[in-house]
């Protein structure tokens, strides 16, 4: 008798395989499914973030050092980036600058957050009259540009960083609130919900632990797109004037102070700092949108 | 029955709910009671309000519901019930969903679900509250319930997942327990055995319970009494054998003739003529006379009230006269 194996006759060979795309599931943990572009991106801002904090260690020069001999003069020896209209060291503001560029944003940010994603989930669950009337008032506040607000606070306040943080996270509420309320208002309308209500949990407890939590990767989705608006914004912010205090160093008062150079033929100093916010916003709107994609992906 | 002895007492409940931007009605005049213990059904066709009468009693209307008349739950109002009162209201008066599924936070594990009313309103510990739970598990009928506890609601079958919402319900040692189709789900096997589990449960608590489905034969074999709720209103209320053999009202005689029978011939089903009715379209008199082969003209103008012959309560101007002429098909003596 032969003692041939039929094909497919080892007992330890699967009967079929089944070959995943694993395309979306590859990546860091945090990261998966947000790609190349995602993964790219989340690498820029770890560099911004590492810079913010240690960026005063790193710094080759004393970034306030004026020295007017020294004024527009190109980069030379560990002067990388040259000299600004005052003499100081190009590269060594920049990598100061970045705590409060960076900071800042991250303080609009979260105050934001918290206002809008509170008023969102508050008017969702109380509905009515109380709905109405914070969501008219919302939509007063909707018709504020952040920049005028920036100035109505810093008139309050006296102007600087914070005023100006307080003013734009007071202008982005509406946005955050509105976007959250819907999705708070159909996850408020699933069965879930009313299932939990009927078991007695107090309102806080449900949309704390449940609406709260199931709405999540919106909110960080939507915080992610807020980051970008609110550097710039701040920047624009600086550059009038209203926030970072010269002689401070900031990415967005440098693009200001850089414009007499630009004026002149020596645009380093500019084009160094639009350059940093315009990578950090760039990467911080790409992962966003990444991840915006995924949560609903998520939530489909 | 007298008020005081009853453990749920709603009176002339009405609700109005905001459809298409205009206020309509959704129930009407609904008024019964369930005494500690007993089992009353509500049966009826979709739409007739019988999850809306769940759900006032729970306090889970949709915003917006304008709601009159009372509910009474051992003596007290159930409306002017807040804070502590209303936690204990929930904690002695417990729901079963139709769709278990929907009804349980997809991204939480099961053992989330089931301790989490126990430990942040009952002060129970996390430990006493999974033993508690493992052990209502059991009895539904899951064996290896602290495994279940870990997982999500994903990994389970309908009729787990519907066990599980009722070993939750349980948890408190309710009173009174609301089941809105708990069944309906559910395939038909899984059906007998969740519904085996919670008639044994609720006797051996000497529970109440309010049933609706629109299994006559179901609400029949389970329920003390039944109530047929019709366009938002009660129609008929029985003893649930004889509103199964001898039904009052031209409607519950039409259910009855509606419904397949397993030993009879196959013939074709009878039908009541015309669609079921919402309580806002329903015409002025009775809410049925449009479509009852036994109408007169009158019965399109004057509204019947919901009144007692012999041992129930019929809204049928005409009942009386009816008495023993209601056909349920033919097929059946």
């Amino acid at each position: 008798m032969s003692t041939t194996e039929l094909p497919g006759t080892d007992r330890n060979a699967p009967i079929a395989t089944v070959r995943r795309d694993r395309s979306g599931r590859r990546g860091l943990p945090g990261l998966r499914g947000t790609g190349v572009v995602g993964h790219v991106s989340a690498a820029v801002l770890v560099v911004a973030a590492l810079v913010a904090v240690f960026g005063t260690m790193l710094a080759p020069h004393d970034p306030d050092l004026t020295n007017l001999s020294f004024q527009f003069v190109g980069p030379f020896e560990d002067h990388y980036l040259g000299f600004d209209s005052q003499g100081r060291d190009v590269m060594s503001r920049l990598l100061a600058g970045a705590r409060s560029s960076l900071l800042g944003p991250v303080a609009v940010v979260l105050l934001s957050m918290l206002l809008g994603t509170g008023l969102a989930i508050a008017t969702a669950w109380k509905g009515g009259r109380f709905d109405q009337w914070v969501s008219g008032a919302l939509d007063v506040l909707f018709s504020f540009p952040a920049v005028v607000l920036a100035i109505v606070v810093s008139v309050v306040i006296e102007p600087g960083l914070r005023s100006a943080t307080i003013a734009l996270a007071i202008a982005y509420t509406p946005f955050i609130a509105r976007v959250l309320r819907s999705a708070a208002l159909r996850e408020r309308s699933r069965d879930y919900i009313a299932a939990l209500e009927v078991q007695g949990l107090r309102a806080t407890v449900i949309c704390v632990r449940h609406l709260g939590r199931n709405l999540l990767p919106l909110i960080v989705a939507q915080g992610a797109i807020l980051f970008g608006y609110a550097m710039v914004d701040l920047a624009a912010i600086s550059f009038l004037g209203l926030g970072v205090q010269p002689p401070q160093a900031d990415w967005g008062v440098m693009v200001a102070t850089g414009q007499s150079g630009v004026l002149q033929g020596y645009p380093m100093e500019s084009l160094a700092s639009g350059l940093c916010i315009v990578a950090v916003v760039v990467a911080v709107n790409l992962l966003g949108e990444r991840l915006t994609d995924r949560a609903q992906l998520v939530t489909r | 029955m007298t008020v005081s002895e009853a453990l749920l007492d709603v009176r002339d409940l009405a609700v109005d709910l905001p459809i298409g931007g205009e206020l309509r009605t959704v129930l009407h005049d609904v008024s019964f009671t369930i005494a500690p213990g007993e089992a009353l059904g509500l049966v009826g066709e979709s739409g007739s309000g019988k999850s809306m009468t769940a759900r006032s009693i729970a306090r889970l209307l949709p915003p917006g519901a304008f709601s009159t008349g009372t509910i009474s739950y051992a003596g007290g109002d159930v409306a002017a019930l807040k804070g502590a009162g209303m936690r204990t209201y929930r904690a002695e008066v417990a729901m079963v969903f139709q769709d278990p599924r929907a009804h349980i936070n997809p991204v939480r594990r099961i053992g989330d679900f089931m301790t989490e009313a126990l430990r942040t309103n009952h002060g129970v510990s996390t430990s006493d509250a999974v033993a508690r739970a493992v052990a209502l598990l059991e009895e539904v009928g899951i064996s290896d319930g602290q495994r279940r506890l870990d997982q999500h609601p994903h990994e389970l079958s309908g009729g787990l997942l519907q066990r599980v919402m009722i070993a939750t319900a349980l948890l408190t040692e309710p009173r009174l327990l609301l089941a809105d189709e708990p069944t309906t789900a559910l395939d038909v096997t899984t059906q007998a055995d969740v519904m085996a589990i919670l008639d044994d449960l609720r006797r051996e608590r000497n529970m109440a319970l309010l049933f609706i489905t629109h299994d006559l034969e179901l609400a029949s074999a389970v329920c003390d009494r039944t109530a047929v709720m019709y366009a938002g209103q009660l129609v008929e209320q029985r003893t649930s054998s004889q509103l199964h053999d001898d039904p009052l009202h031209p409607y519950t005689a039409g259910l009855v003739g509606a419904r397949p029978s397993i030993d009879g011939q196959v013939t074709r089903l009878a039908a009541i003529p015309g669609r079921p009715r919402s309580a806002y379209e329903a015409p002025a008199g009775c809410a049925f006379a449009d479509r009852c082969v036994h109408a007169e003209d009158a019965c399109a103008n004057v509204r019947p009230a919901l009144e007692p012959l012999e041992d129930g309560l019929v809204r049928c101007r005409r009942a009386g006269e009816l008495r023993g002429m209601l056909s349920t098909g033919g097929r059946r003596g």
